[in-house]
């Protein structure tokens, strides 16, 4: 059987090669379809990718907690309306929740940052050292804020990369320097390393930071002290984050003590919740591309049975030799159906090599950022093989099914 | 061991619509090993009917046929198949040769179908070609042979496969007087020097005057059935 089966997909593609503007025109919607699955499931795994590592760089295991809404007469706040959370929260989540590695408090405004006679508004983030651990920034110059400046209430600064091209000259060290918020001075002792763009778009380098304490005294007021814009905690492993999830929402009714009927002062977020939302828009394009990518697939698959109708036709004569020299019927449909799948076969490889340069010329044209999943060339590969096999079941069931008197006789 | 085809009172009826044609209206017949046979009867006489059944291209709808000790006459479409491939060699008018496809390769076609390794295809291909007076044209197309060459080639087709028997439907029909010459005293030197059974069907009386049993049917029935001599096959 092996020389058999080795013997006919040589046959075949004897018989394919007569006509090559035939079977190349045949294959075509197999190209065209398994190409477009390759380059548009490679885009959308980039993009995937590409927000994957967004939210990772705002780390996967952080659990963010804003300050609920409240209902004074009726009318709602929105969403940080209220001033639920406080310092002394996060410090208590911290003691009662063995998970948290760390927790973290932070408040900000938008604010004008003045450097010599430069000036440019940012957002100015008052934050406990634990925030920067947990955002896991890292520095090009200097070094973090230090629990003795959150002590003392220190007037130090680190700068995002955005603050500084827009407040320093090319090649002038901040770090040392002296800037003004709200006419307090800073000195800077840090420079954070880019991040790029958040998975929502904005610019995560367009930052300043300064110790909580000092934010809350000097620059960004406060309504009561230790009242915070939100908190932050973390765990050692991603894994853990549902289940610290569900301890600091315990931990935080009992501490504002919450009845059962009453919702939560406070809302918990995570990144994987973002990302997701993220991914989920990234899924349903992929998926529609799919669709798209299916229904050439389907064309071609057409193309595929219409043409080898035709060459059963045409072949009526030679499939009655075949059988009347002993051909079985299964002879003659294995016959068929490889041709079937060379065709398409061919044609899935063919487009799985126009998808990837496809997705290339993506990247470099659009810039758009692509990856080229095995799985996916895996799957166009074994789709196009299942597409040959069934649109080439019909046609070479016809000719298995010829008798072979007529079929000799036939001119 | 009884003769090589033993066939009793086979009748093949086709129904076109409401009317019933009776092909065959109970033919008997034994053909013993080695002879050389010709089935002779005008076109509709039922010869091509007779060829078929007998080839196991088709089953009688009534009556017993025997190959070679096998009861073939009720068998399925693999079972034919297999038959065909080892014990029948078929040679057709129009040669039935497959396009585009060397000589090597259409006389290999039955080898294929038994699953010979490829060797041992090439091989017997080409010692049949030889038999034929083709060696060396192995790897010439159908489409550059003459049509007496392609006649041969299909010949060495029927024999590569060693079967029992050779059925040639109007194995001259489309060939000129000296190819169909060359043809018949190729197909008696097949039988007398290999002592391979041959029938050949025809409507011409020349071409069966090679033969040593002539055949007459007629209306579906066989009407004569005479041993003769054959004519003096030179050259082969």
């Amino acid at each position: 059987m092996g020389a058999f089966i080795l013997l006919t997909v040589l046959t075949a593609f004897r018989v394919l090669s007569r006509n090559r503007l035939r079977a190349g025109l045949t294959m075509l919607g197999i190209i065209i379809g398994v190409g477009a699955v390759i380059a548009m499931v490679s885009i959308g795994e980039g993009a995937k990718a590409a927000v994957r590592a967004q939210v990772a760089s705002m780390g996967t295991n952080v659990i963010i907690i804003l300050p609920g809404t409240t209902t004074v007469g009726g009318v709602r706040g929105g969403q940080g309306g209220a001033v639920t959370l406080t310092v002394a929260d996060a410090l208590d989540l911290k003691k009662k929740i063995p998970l948290l590695t760390e927790t973290a408090w932070a408040k900000r405004d938008v604010m004008q940052i003045v450097y010599g006679n430069k000036n440019w508004n940012g957002p100015v983030n008052g934050v406990s050292p634990g925030y920067l651990t947990i955002r896991d920034w890292s520095y090009t110059s200097g070094g973090p804020i230090t629990q003795a400046d959150l002590d003392t209430a220190a007037r130090v600064a680190l700068i995002g990369q955005t603050v500084v091209e827009n407040l320093y000259e090319v090649g002038e060290e901040p770090v040392g320097s002296t800037i003004r918020i709200k006419n307090v001075s800073f000195k800077v002792v840090g420079v954070l390393a880019p991040k790029g763009q958040s998975a929502q778009g904005s610019d995560q380098d367009d930052i300043l930071f300064i110790p909580f304490t000092t934010a809350e005294r000097k620059v960004l007021g406060t309504q009561f002290l230790g009242s915070v814009g939100a908190l932050f905690a973390a765990t050692d492993r991603p894994e853990d984050l549902p289940e610290a999830v569900t301890a600091v929402r315990e931990v935080l009714r009992a501490r504002h003590r919450l009845q059962p009927d009453q919702p939560d002062d406070f809302t918990i977020r995570t990144q994987v919740d973002i990302g997701r939302v993220q991914e989920g828009t990234g899924q349903t394009l992929t998926l529609m591309m799919f669709a798209v990518a299916s229904i050439s697939l389907l064309v071609g698959g057409i193309g595929i049975m219409n043409i080898l109708l035709v060459s059963v036709t045409e072949r009526t004569r030679e499939i009655g030799v075949r059988m009347a020299v002993g051909a079985k019927r299964r002879h003659i449909l294995i016959q068929f159906l490889i041709e079937a799948m060379t065709l398409s076969l061919f044609g899935g490889v063919l487009g799985i090599v126009f998808g990837i340069l496809g997705a290339r010329a993506t990247t470099v044209v659009a810039g758009w950022p692509t990856i080229i999943s095995v799985r996916s060339i895996l799957v166009a590969f074994l789709f196009s093989l299942a597409v040959g096999l069934f649109f080439g079941l019909y046609p070479a069931n016809k000719a298995a099914r010829l008798n072979p008197i007529e079929a000799l006789r036939y001119e | 061991m009884g003769a090589l085809i033993v066939c009793t009172d086979l009748w093949k009826i086709y129904r076109l619509g409401d009317v019933e044609v009776q092909a065959l209206r109970g033919v008997s017949l034994e053909i013993e090993r080695g002879e050389f046979v010709a089935v002779i009867g005008a076109s509709g006489s039922g010869k091509s009917t007779l060829m078929n059944i007998l080839g196991c291209l088709d089953t009688p709808t009534r009556g017993r046929y025997w190959l070679d000790g096998q009861d073939v006459g009720s068998m399925g479409s693999d079972a034919l198949a297999e038959i065909r491939n080892r014990e029948i060699g078929f040679i057709f008018q129009n040669f039935n040769l497959i396009p585009r496809t060397s000589a090597s390769e259409n006389v290999q076609l039955p080898l294929f179908y038994r699953g010979a390794s490829l060797r041992e295809q090439r091989t017997l291909a080409a010692a049949a070609l030889a038999r034929v007076g083709l060696a060396g044209r192995e790897h010439h197309y159908p489409a550059q042979l003459s049509g007496g060459q392609q006649q041969r080639v299909a010949i060495a087709r029927a024999l590569v496969s060693f079967p029992a028997i050779l059925l040639a439907d109007e194995p001259t029909g489309n060939l000129d007087t000296e190819s169909s010459r060359d043809i018949m005293v190729t197909l008696a030197r097949l039988n007398r020097e290999d002592g391979l059974t041959v029938m050949v069907v025809t409507h011409e009386a020349d071409i069966a005057a090679y033969a040593a049993r002539e055949i007459v049917v007629k209306d579906g029935q066989i009407v004569s059935d005479r041993r003769k001599a054959p004519v003096h096959a030179r050259g082969g």
